[in-house]
């Protein structure tokens, strides 16, 4: 049974996430809801009013049934959304960019810039059916269903898919970012407090979806460590013979570690041509390039 | 010699799903006896004469609203369905849906209740209105029209035998690739849906055609495009949309289908396959299909609130701009719907920018609505309370819209229950909700009675408190993390907002049930619900000038056109109707080829489902050869003779003058 579920799906995480990418998204979501409630709590109130005040039976409220113009109330009704767009497009604008999932982070939280020495972790996702697989570049292992990151330092996922589109999400840590076949996205975030969180596939992907969910383990950096070693100990390697049978659609699988793994994978995985014999997109692009064989 | 059958064999009826099973010898019962009575009275040839030929656009509008209607039951079936799962799956308990079952039926309820419920419903009011509202006597294709309605009831027929038949798409309402692709679903469901589609798209197309074609070709002298009713213009605009965006629909579809069939790549993983220009392609029909459904209800909620406030619609230029500005700019914005595929930040800032600029004209009409209230004499009829309640509902959901369009937001909200709640609050309280005010405001005019008001209030009630209490859940549930399509829960602390949606939902059953009661109170209680004046709510366009229901004819002289509000005009000018001088009247003649060109497509469609090659072969023949058979019937019109138009007439006079003044 995993834990996490009591730990953090029982209040709005959208609303008070863990990391600081989230976190401005979060910021984004209220000050829009903010802004448009300046229209839409007047139009509420005089929808009611308007509809008490003159409804037939009161006959002292004035009637006037050829009035059906007025430029200053024109002016006014294109006028106040126009404003609030505008101002709306703005604020959209500038976060979208900043908060762009290709683009490294500038912060680690509020008033703390990233250090000029810090190095991201990263992270390479294969959304399987139906299962995640994380491997770890820098640290040579691999995970199914089971991730983990230190606290306040940078990680940036490169994501993929090995059937169909899915959808990497870890609401406590940043928006979600679509998993596809062949393609890859990146997103960078930053875990700011510690904690087990969930993550799923938030796009429909077939019969297992429902059990594509693992924990996100944001830890401090001695733990960290001590996960790695964990992972390291635990033995098993992932070859590309290993990962054909892992692909294999599967449901509700427990997770697990991988000591080693063939650095060329992830690579083969995107390029989709793991299976021995099986030409890589790169390769096929270099001859579509050249326009012959 | 043995029959070849493609696909399809024993295995592929639901002999082994109990559900399925159950639900499949009731409607086979059910149809049995329905057939049985239509035979024991003896109603097959008044319903080939009266209905399934009739090319007259009022009875086709009228049925286009009963397969919206009847598709409504269905659809909310797999509603409850699923709501049911969701409230019960938590932990070691798993529901009684298996994956199987449960990713059809949430696929078949968007499918069904978007192609339809919605689109039929909103289809037949236009069909119905639009040619009376400009003075005209039928649109201007009336056969066309037939058979863009068979066309649509063959697609829904297609897709409810899948039910029985094989089995339906498990790939979401719109079929995304690779999953839909033949790898990652060999069996029948996408062809269904394809299928399905294409020949109901057809029907939408060319109804799309027909009622541009009216508006443009057939209003009465003097109604110039500044005059025309505002239901109209939003129904003019609404099938430009549908004109344009069709042919994506059945061009993506069509792609798909040769991925499927002939193993073409277009969408595949590999071999230079692209399914993100299928997610592009669906999505530049896909989004302008929302405003084909909304514009007309907008439309509804213009002359709804008019006629209750007794008052001119507030604006009437600012609301025919908004609305074609609406209708422009809704093919700018089909990339907000996958702001998460990974397109870069100008992009996304692009497509969520033109997304709020349509909140704009949007906001307009909503204060145009309201300074229309504003010094007005307002009628709660039932019309009038599904207006407000959509003034007050839709600006929520507008809202929850605008915070998805902040790419930012869309990140931690896209594909969550915060954006079913979103579409389910534009849908329901803006589609829907039009479409029970414009179904309640019309009614008299098709039938000639008025709907019962006390079980249309029940239903009302039911309607806007169980919509509340199903979707509010959702909006809190989106914003816990919780995604959308999911089966099964390991986190219990979640159950208790499911259960509430359910109860929601079966609130907005009881909404339903009290609709199906109006109708049978209001049909048995039709003497003392009588409209004798073809006016019963002090109308103000021109469908309110002739009886109810309108002879065939629509109207015995051409109406003369001096104001948007017509109709009130005339009456405020003392108009007199002409009670002699009648001539003859020029009409098409009703004819059996949609139904029969319709038919053979169903029978092609359902043959390329199972790969029933022989059957799909001789249903194209016979398609061909029934359409060209057609062009030589020169039988297509007749006049009705001056002397029926004045016995009508004359009845009509009588009726008047029974109605105490």
């Amino acid at each position: 049974m995993p834990p996490l579920g009591l730990l953090c799906a029982c209040h709005a995480v959208v609303l008070d996430p863990a990391g600081d990418v989230a976190a401005q998204q979060r910021d984004l979501l209220v000050s829009s809801t903010l802004l448009m409630l300046l229209v839409i709590v007047p139009v509420m109130i005089l929808t009611v009013v308007f509809a008490w005040k003159y409804r037939a039976s009161n006959k002292g409220a004035p009637y006037d049934p050829d009035w059906d113009h007025s430029i200053f109330l024109e002016l006014v009704i294109w006028s106040a959304p126009l404003l609030i767009i505008i101002f709306l497009g703005a604020i959209t604008w500038v976060g979208t960019h900043v908060l762009d999932p290709y683009r490294a982070i500038g912060r680690i939280k509020e008033g703390k810039p990233v250090p000029a020495d810090a190095k991201a972790l990263e992270i390479e996702v294969v959304a399987l059916d139906w299962k995640w697989l994380f491997i770890y570049p820098q640290l040579g292992i691999a995970t199914v269903n089971e991730l983990a990151a230190p606290v306040d330092r940078p990680i940036e996922f490169r994501i993929t898919s090995e059937s169909v589109m899915n959808s990497l999400y870890i609401p406590a840590l940043a928006g979600q970012i679509y998993a596809m076949p062949g393609m890859q996205t990146t997103l960078n975030a930053v875990a700011n407090k510690t904690g087990d969180f969930q993550g799923f596939s938030a796009n429909y992907s077939g019969a297992g979806f429902s059990g594509m969910h693992f924990v996100f383990h944001a830890v401090p950096d001695a733990d960290f460590g001590a996960w790695v070693a964990r992972i390291k100990a635990g033995g098993g390697a992932l070859q590309r013979s290993d990962y054909l049978d892992l692909e294999r659609p599967s449901i509700g699988d427990q997770p697990r570690g991988f000591a080693a793994v063939d650095p060329g994978l992830y690579r083969a995985i995107l390029d989709r041509c793991v299976e021995a014999g099986k030409m890589c997109k790169r390769d096929m692009r270099v001859i579509d390039a050249g326009g012959r064989l | 010699m043995k029959l070849d059958l493609g696909r399809l064999t024993l295995e592929s009826l639901p002999l082994h799903e109990p559900i399925v099973l159950v639900t499949g010898v009731l409607v086979a019962v059910g149809g049995a006896a329905l057939l049985g009575l239509v035979s024991y009275f003896r109603l097959w040839g008044y319903l080939w004469r009266e209905w399934i030929t009739t090319i007259d656009h009022k009875r086709i509008g009228i049925m286009y609203i009963i397969l919206g209607l009847v598709m409504l039951l269905r659809g909310f079936a797999d509603a409850l369905m699923m709501r049911l799962q969701q409230a019960v799956a938590f932990g070691p308990a798993d529901g009684y849906l298996p994956a199987h079952h449960y990713d059809q039926v949430f696929t078949a309820h968007g499918v069904i209740m978007i192609f339809f419920v919605a689109m039929p419903l909103v289809t037949g009011l236009m069909n119905f209105v639009v040619p009376l509202q400009i003075g005209a006597r039928d649109v201007s294709f009336p056969f066309l029209n037939n058979f863009s309605f068979w066309m649509t009831v063959v697609g829904a027929v297609l897709v409810m035998l899948s039910l029985f038949i094989g089995e339906f798409a498990r790939t979401g309402w719109l079929a995304y690739p690779p999953l839909s692709g033949i790898l990652y679903s060999p069996d029948v469901g996408v062809d269904y849906y394809i299928w399905a589609l294409q020949i109901a798209g057809i029907g939408t197309l060319l109804s799309g055609v027909n009622l541009i074609a009216t508006i443009v070709k057939l209003r009465a002298p003097g109604m110039t495009m500044m005059k025309l009713p505002i239901f109209t213009w939003t129904a003019l605009c609404t099938n430009v949309l549908i004109v344009a965006a069709f042919p994506v629909l059945t061009a993506v579809l069509a792609l798909l289908c040769l991925d499927r069939y002939v193993g073409t790549n277009f969408f595949t993983n590999d071999l230079g396959g692209n399914p993100m220009m299928y997610v592009n392609l669906i999505w530049i029909w896909g989004h302008p299909e929302v405003y084909i459904l909304v514009l007309p209800v907008f439309g509804v909620f213009s002359e709804v609130t008019a006629t209750f406030s007794g008052k001119r619609l507030f604006g009437y230029s600012s609301m025919v701009y908004a609305t074609v500005v609406i209708t422009i700019l809704s093919y700018l914005v089909w990339l907000h719907h996958f702001f998460t595929m990974g397109s870069g930040a100008s992009v996304n800032s692009f497509f969520g920018i033109t997304t709020m600029i349509i909140s704009i004209p949007t906001g307009a009409k909503m204060f145009n609505w309201l300074f229309t209230l504003y010094r007005g004499r307002i009628h709660f009829e039932l019309p009038m309370m599904w207006t407000l309640a959509f003034m007050l509902t839709f600006v929520i959901g507008g809202m929850s819209g605008v915070m998805l369009a902040v790419p930012p937001a869309d990140f931690v909200l896209h594909n969550s229950l915060f954006l079913v709640a979103h579409f389910h609050n534009v849908i329901i309280g803006g589609v829907v909700f039009g479409l029970f005010a414009g179904i309640a405001y019309w009614f008299p005019k098709a039938f000639g009675f008025r709907l019962d008001p006390f079980w249309g209030k029940m239903s009302f009630w039911f309607w806007v408190s169980g919509f509340y209490l199903a979707f509010m859940p959702l909006y809190v549930l989106g914003l816990m993390g919780v995604t959308r399509r999911l089966r099964h829960f390991d986190d219990s602390s979640l159950q208790i907002w499911f259960v509430v949606a359910a109860a929601g939902a079966v609130l907005i059953l009881f909404g339903i049930l009290s609709f199906l009661m109006q109708v049978y109170v209001s049909i048995r209680r039709r003497e003392a619900l009588r409209d004798r004046t073809g006016d019963p709510w002090g109308g103000r366009t021109l469908e309110w000038s002739t009886s109810s229901p309108p002879p065939a004819y629509n109207y015995a002289f051409t109406p003369i056109v001096h104001d948007i509000d017509a109709w009130w005009d005339m009456k405020h000018r003392g108009y007199r109707r002409p009670e002699s001088g009648f001539n003859p009247i020029h009409m098409p003649r009703n004819t059996g080829a949609g139904f029969v060109l319709a038919v053979l497509s169903g029978v092609f469609g359902f043959a390329m489902i199972w790969h029933i090659w022989w059957m799909a072969a001789a249903g194209l023949v016979a398609l061909l050869a029934a359409a060209i058979a057609h062009t030589f019937n020169y039988d297509r019109d007749f006049d009705i003779t001056a002397a029926d138009v004045e016995r009508t007439e004359g009845e009509r006079t009588r009726r008047l003058a029974r109605v105490p003044s």
